[in-house]
């Protein structure tokens, strides 16, 4: 890559950017009066994302430390999506049996909100942190549930002849044959489930008011400060992008020929 | 009482509007060490065959014996060598043979079964790659590895399906010198399936030639009386080979070739085009 090459790779995708602030800055002069500008944003977030890790009060913190206790809760509902979703995943991927009694009802929940999950999750736990968990766990765990199925359904015949012929015990039938054949499936089906886990704790959080990104966002809204309706956006967005391309990167290192 | 017994098999398969048989009424002997070549085109149901040899397919009536017990299943008694090799691209050449050595001998201790399988991966010329994962290899170096897992599962019986099919001339030239070294130290009985009419008498000690489908049947068996070791280079000039080739290929183009008006159209081109003949 030479030099001018190098400055359109950094300068092109510069001109969405420009093209975004541009319309929000035309907005909020024009029709949308409450809306802040980008420049009166940047002055309200500024002690925000200096000092990312301050903390001033329970509801008055930086911005990566609310994102980080965002993500703790996230990893702890994403953890038990793939601990629920994976071996259903492998059921029905294996029994027929299991897939045409149980697919439909997937097919059901699967587009259900978080919204909706929340408050049963609420009945259910009458607590909101094992609600939050519950939510962000029901929602978070479909695509790895229907990509692992495709995966064990996609294993070439070869590999299951290969078990039969050297008549290995179902176990090692699991581990040595059928997990790692579906791996680069299962993975892609963690890589989205994580993108949705990361949605809906922003939506869990403005429910229960619990301290992270989202409740910042809801907090700081009802406190009328919009600036930071807009910083809490951005930094959900760009801690979402990271983690994605963290997982593309897991993900990759699976791919095999 | 032949060794492997192949007895009034028959195989079919459902298809639109019925049921194709593939295999009518198959009867072979096969003795105990004897190299045993199936030659046939493609698409007569060749891999159907060994799969019902494997116990991978249950056939439809008769039954396969293996020193006269009747066949109900798979099992490491057959090392099966698939077409495309079947190699698991998670584990390395060394993984993929262990994975096999482990299953048939987890009486042995970790240290024999290690060199058990190194013995086995060397057998094959591949130590240097013992390490490396199967889509790091050629073709050529795939097939050794299969040939390698399936010899040391100490198999009864191996089941060559069509082995170097994919690989280019030179390579295959290189790798039936190989079988046929593996097969002369091992004395196992090999049932190999092939296309290539040649390949066959290079290597076996009898041809079965196997009329086209669907409803294939075998046609006379032909013995190969040349001497081992075979070379290549005389085999061409000599009358013994011109008359086998001769005998074989009169079958499969005469008797056992398509009948006329059966069930799937295709060009006569396409219809020869599979079988090897020239050298």
């Amino acid at each position: 890559m030479n030099l001018a090459q190098k400055l359109a790779a950094v300068s092109v995708p510069l001109i969405g950017v420009g093209a975004v602030l541009l319309a929000w800055s035309l907005s909020s002069r024009t029709w949308s009066k409450s809306l802040p500008s980008p420049s009166r944003t940047w002055e309200m977030s500024r002690p925000y994302v200096a000092q990312p890790l301050e903390k001033r009060g329970e509801m008055d913190q930086g911005v990566l430390r609310f994102a980080w206790y965002s993500l703790v809760l996230v990893a702890k509902g994403y953890a038990l999506a793939l601990a629920v979703g994976t071996p259903l995943g492998f059921l029905l991927g294996l029994s027929p049996f299991f897939n045409r009694s149980f697919d439909p009802i997937i097919q059901v929940l699967r587009p259900v909100s978080p919204l909706a999950w929340l408050p049963l999750g609420l009945v259910l736990f009458e607590n909101s942190k094992p609600a939050a968990l519950f939510t962000i766990a029901i929602c978070a765990m479909w695509p790895t549930v229907l990509n692992t199925a495709v995966g064990v359904r996609a294993i070439p015949q070869d590999y299951l002849n290969v078990a039969r012929v050297l008549k290995l015990s179902p176990p090692k039938r699991l581990f040595k044959i059928l997990i790692p054949a579906t791996l680069p499936y299962m993975f892609t089906g963690f890589r989205l489930s994580l993108g949705i886990a990361w949605l809906v704790i922003v939506a869990v959080e403005m429910l229960t008011g619990a301290p992270g990104i989202g409740g910042f966002l809801w907090q700081e809204y009802n406190s009328l400060i919009y600036e930071h309706i807009i910083l809490c956006i951005l930094t959900i967005g760009l801690v979402g992008f990271v983690l994605d391309k963290m997982m593309g990167l897991v993900e990759s290192r699976f791919k095999v020929a | 009482m032949p060794f492997l017994e192949i007895d009034g098999v028959s195989k079919g398969f459902p298809a639109a509007g019925g049921h194709t048989e593939v295999l009518r009424q198959l009867s072979l002997g096969i003795e105990k060490g004897e190299f045993v070549a199936i030659v046939g085109y493609s698409g007569s149901g060749k891999t159907t065959l060994i799969s019902l040899i494997a116990g991978l397919l249950a056939p439809d009536k008769g039954e396969v014996r293996l020193e006269g017990r009747a066949l109900s299943g798979p099992g490491p008694d057959r090392g099966v060598v698939f077409q495309n090799y079947s190699l698991l691209p998670w584990m390395t050449v060394y993984e993929n043979v262990l994975l096999a050595v482990d299953q048939v001998f987890p009486e042995w201790s970790k240290e024999q079964r290690r060199e058990h399988a190194e013995r086995y991966i060397a057998l094959v010329n591949l130590t240097r790659a013992r390490n490396q994962r199967p889509r790091e290899l050629s073709g050529g170096m795939r097939q050794r590895v299969a040939v390698a897992r399936a010899l040391a599962m100490d198999p009864a019986v191996l089941l060559l399906d069509e082995p170097l099919s994919a690989l280019d001339a030179l390579t295959r030239a290189t790798l039936q010198g190989e079988i046929e070294r593996i097969w002369a130290a091992n004395k196992k009985t090999v049932v190999m399936i092939t296309n290539d009419v040649d390949e066959g008498i290079l290597l076996a000690d009898r041809i079965v030639p196997l009329s086209a489908g669907p409803g294939a049947t075998f046609g006379p068996a032909v013995t190969v009386d040349i001497e081992r070791p075979r070379d290549r280079k005389a085999l061409n000039h000599d009358p013994r080979f011109k008359n086998l080739r001769g005998e074989v290929i009169d079958y499969l183009l005469g008797p056992g070739a398509r009948k006329k008006g059966a069930a799937r159209p295709r060009s006569a081109g396409e219809v020869a085009a599979p079988l090897e003949v020239g050298t």
